[in-house]
């Protein structure tokens, strides 16, 4: 039992890699099992993640080097004080992250399980999401710079065969390819950069390089390459443009999970900014970068989503216009890192606002997609402009769909309202002008959410609708699970943030733990 | 200056690569261009390990005070072909597909999906 | 006290605000008791009155998604004509904008 918590982090990877490639086998010699399987795998899988991010909270950082007996060093003490083993760095942020893309997978899981039912090629499309789950639990908890890379293309490559997976008509092929070129060049730049660090350092030990980074042009070229690539794949103005029309065509379920898959790009750029550059030039400037990146991916996402008429492709473009929040949260906070007093007095709120959103949006917009996916999987339409008067026959769809929908917009008690005031307040300290904006955004939302619930539920029952009935149990399930959620942040907010995002903020700001975490007090 | 050949390589092939990728508006050509991205970042990492009259890095029975290449970036490239070829393997799929279904594999008529 | 978020400024605690809520709730549900209730169902009063006019089939009456904000759109006309077009569906255009992020946010970062 002890072995097995020791080795977590390679279980972390492991676990969902094995169900990966013996899902197909299963679907081949024993289809009557796959179903349970599938939902055992997911279960176990996410149950790895919470362990490991339970053991971070309580414990500390889990620096785990592979190949190694248990608490080695991630240096030998004959290397000279490099660390060239390949580890697993998981501190407070990484263990965030974990948690939510644990529990949206499995929720996503159990939804997927049912609406899939009565296709072909379930097998495979399991597979390749236990990939996509993998890649996200790499890309997170990773301490290499290269790992990193590997997880993000085992990402993508997931992200985008998957995407392709049921809508007809070469649509979604269409939207998988955009997504697979625009997020290949995006990897692709990545490794350049990280060659250009590899380069100088003769490391891709993320701790090793952070210790020795210093304030050189190539330096400047690699960090703008990481910033734009990882922003793309986060989906973030302007290079978002291949986020709606990938989220847009994919199966429901997966587009929930596409949304912590995004996210995980998001982790890649803090960590990379924070951990990597944060202490050796002044970082006003790329905060506010990354603050203009926000602004613009608010304001330009929400004025799009609102004259869209395909519902999912609207709710990819409010996926674009959130992230904008968590990106001006933790802009605001890098542009004062230099600054103690003002990190105090609003720094750490802000950049708390922001990685709280981020869990609060993988939350809420994963149940916005699965509900959304619900009426798509009863009605078979897509076009706003041809539902109407579900509300009558698809009550707990409605609930979730409502409870999703105040959420996004920022209406109290739920969570988003709870993140989006932390955000409001402490960027008001920095700048108004910046959270008059963020609260405009939030009002344009809730316009967009009410022509959505409107156009979708309201109104008399159509009689091409009369038949229309509940989604299956489990959908229903999956939609609950993450209910649970979006209700219990928004209900007792103080509880998430002082247990899961105080760590992982104090996690990024402070980058010489995650150094000394990893090398040891010597360096 | 012949030591920096194989980084003005990697610039010319960069170079080609974007233009291919930005101009071309051929699906199949787009994909030729990735390629020829990945190959010179492979290209750019194994150069950067690379040491004027280096050896293999074995160190069995290695010459005493010997220069070796250094393996690290060998070992990236090999998974970076890895990854190169099943992206490389899942876009022609997917452009396959779009040809099936449009006829096309212009760039500027593959556009169901906008505004 | 559990619930309360501290935000800079001061705190919001959403169980209060629950609270509030349910009791404004429970009188306002208390007062609309008080009414007299003349709803009778299954009479004419039921039936949507239209100036007189018949009521026109179901899916006629209903506002689709397409119609709504319409003035909102057609207010920032030259916004959206902007706006709209950038989003081409052309997957060269993606990267090109890609391309100029990169280049403008490395001028940036050297520059300042």
């Amino acid at each position: 039992m002890n072995m097995l918590l020791d080795n977590m982090p390679a279980l972390l990877i492991a676990v969902p890699l094995f169900f990966a490639f013996l899902i197909p086998i299963i679907g081949k010699f024993a289809p009557k099992i796959h179903d349970v399987w599938i939902i055992l795998a997911s279960f176990v899988s996410s149950l790895t993640a919470v362990i490991t991010a339970v053991t971070v909270f309580t414990k500390g950082t889990i620096v785990y080097v592979f190949g190694a007996a248990a608490g080695s060093p991630a240096a030998p003490i004959d290397s000279g004080g490099i660390p060239f083993r390949i580890i697993f760095t998981i501190d407070g942020f990484c263990a965030f992250m974990l948690l939510s893309a644990a529990i949206v997978s499995f929720a996503v899981v159990l939804y997927l399980v049912s609406s899939q039912k009565e296709r072909s090629g379930k097998s495979e499309l399991y597979a390749l999401y236990l990939l996509l789950t993998a890649g996200i639990f790499g890309m997170v908890s990773t301490g290499d710079l290269f790992n990193f890379f590997v997880f993000l293309e085992i990402n993508s490559l997931a992200g985008a065969a998957l995407v392709s997976y049921h809508r007809k008509g070469g649509i979604a092929a269409e939207g998988a390819l955009k997504y697979l070129i625009v997020n290949t060049v995006g990897g692709l730049m990545v490794l350049f950069g990280i060659g250009l660090l590899y380069a100088q350092y003769n490391s891709l030990n993320m701790a090793f390089i952070a210790s020795q980074m210093s304030f050189t042009t190539v330096n400047i070229v690699a960090l703008v390459l990481f910033i734009t690539a990882l922003a793309m794949k986060a989906g973030s103005v302007p290079f978002h443009f291949a986020t709606p029309d990938a989220y847009s065509v994919a199966p429901s379920g997966i587009t929930a999970a596409m949304i912590v898959a995004s996210q995980a790009g998001l982790y890649g750029l803090f960590r990379i900014v924070f951990t990597l550059y944060g202490d050796i030039f002044n970082t006003v400037t790329i905060g506010w970068v990354v603050i203009i990146l926000g602004v613009l991916s608010m304001v330009i996402g929400v004025t799009m989503a609102i004259p869209q008429k395909d519902v999912k492709r609207l709710l990819a473009y409010h996926a674009v216009s959130q992230t904008g929040y968590m990106l001006l949260g933790v802009g605001v906070a890098l542009a004062v890192l230099g600054d103690p007093l003002a990190m105090a007095a609003f720094g750490q709120t802000a950049m708390e606002g922001g990685l709280f959103h981020i869990i609060n949006h993988a939350m809420y917009k994963g149940l916005l997609f699965l509900a959304v996916g619900a009426v798509i999987y009863r009605t078979g339409v897509w076009s706003l402009n041809k539902m109407g008067g579900l509300g009558h026959n698809m009550k707990w769809t409605m609930i979730f769909f409502l409870i999703g929908a105040l959420a996004i917009a920022g209406i109290p008690p739920f969570n988003g309202f709870a993140s989006k005031l932390m955000i409001y307040e402490s960027v008001f300290a920095f700048n108004p002008a910046l959270s008059i904006i963020a609260m405009v955004v939030s009002i344009l939302t809730l316009a967009s959410f009410m022509k959505v619930f409107h156009s979708m539920f309201m109104g008399p029952q159509l009689p091409e609708y009369a038949e229309v009935k509940e989604v299956p149990k489990l959908m229903i399930a999956g939609m609950v699970i993450l209910t649970i959620f979006v209700i219990g942040f928004g209900l007792v907010p103080d509880l998430v943030v002082n247990n899961l995002i105080t760590p992982a903020a104090d996690a990024l700001i402070n980058n010489g733990a995650y150094i000394t975490a990893v090398l040891g007090g010597g360096l | 200056m012949i030591a920096n050949l194989p980084f003005i390589a990697v610039a010319l092939l960069i170079g080609i690569s974007l233009a291919i990728i930005l101009l071309k508006k051929n699906m199949i050509k787009m994909v030729m261009g990735l390629s020829i991205l990945e190959g010179a970042v492979n290209l750019f990492l194994v150069a950067l390990g690379y040491r004027e009259n280096g050896i293999a890095p074995i160190f069995t029975s290695a010459p005493e005070g010997a220069e070796m290449v250094l393996p690290t970036v060998q070992a990236l490239t090999l998974t970076n072909i890895v990854i190169g070829v099943a992206t490389t393997a899942l876009m022609l799929a997917l452009v396959m597909v779009i040809y099936k279904k449009y006829g096309t594999v212009n760039s500027n008529k593959i556009r169901r999906l906008k505004e | 006290m559990i619930g309360d978020l501290i935000t800079g400024y001061g705190f919001w605690n959403p169980l209060i605000w629950v609270v509030v809520m349910a009791t404004g709730l429970l009188f306002a549900w208390l007062i609309w008791r008080c009414g007299e209730s003349d709803y009778d169902k299954g009479t004419e009063q039921t039936k949507p009155y239209l100036s007189g006019n018949d009521e026109p089939e179901k899916g006629a009456v209903h506002i689709r998604g397409g119609n709504m904000y319409w003035g909102f759109t057609q207010a920032l006309k030259g916004y959206y004509d902007k706006l709209v077009p950038l989003h081409s569906g052309v997957v060269n255009d993606y990267l090109a904008w890609f391309l100029i992020g990169v280049i403008v946010i490395f001028v940036v970062v050297i520059v300042l």
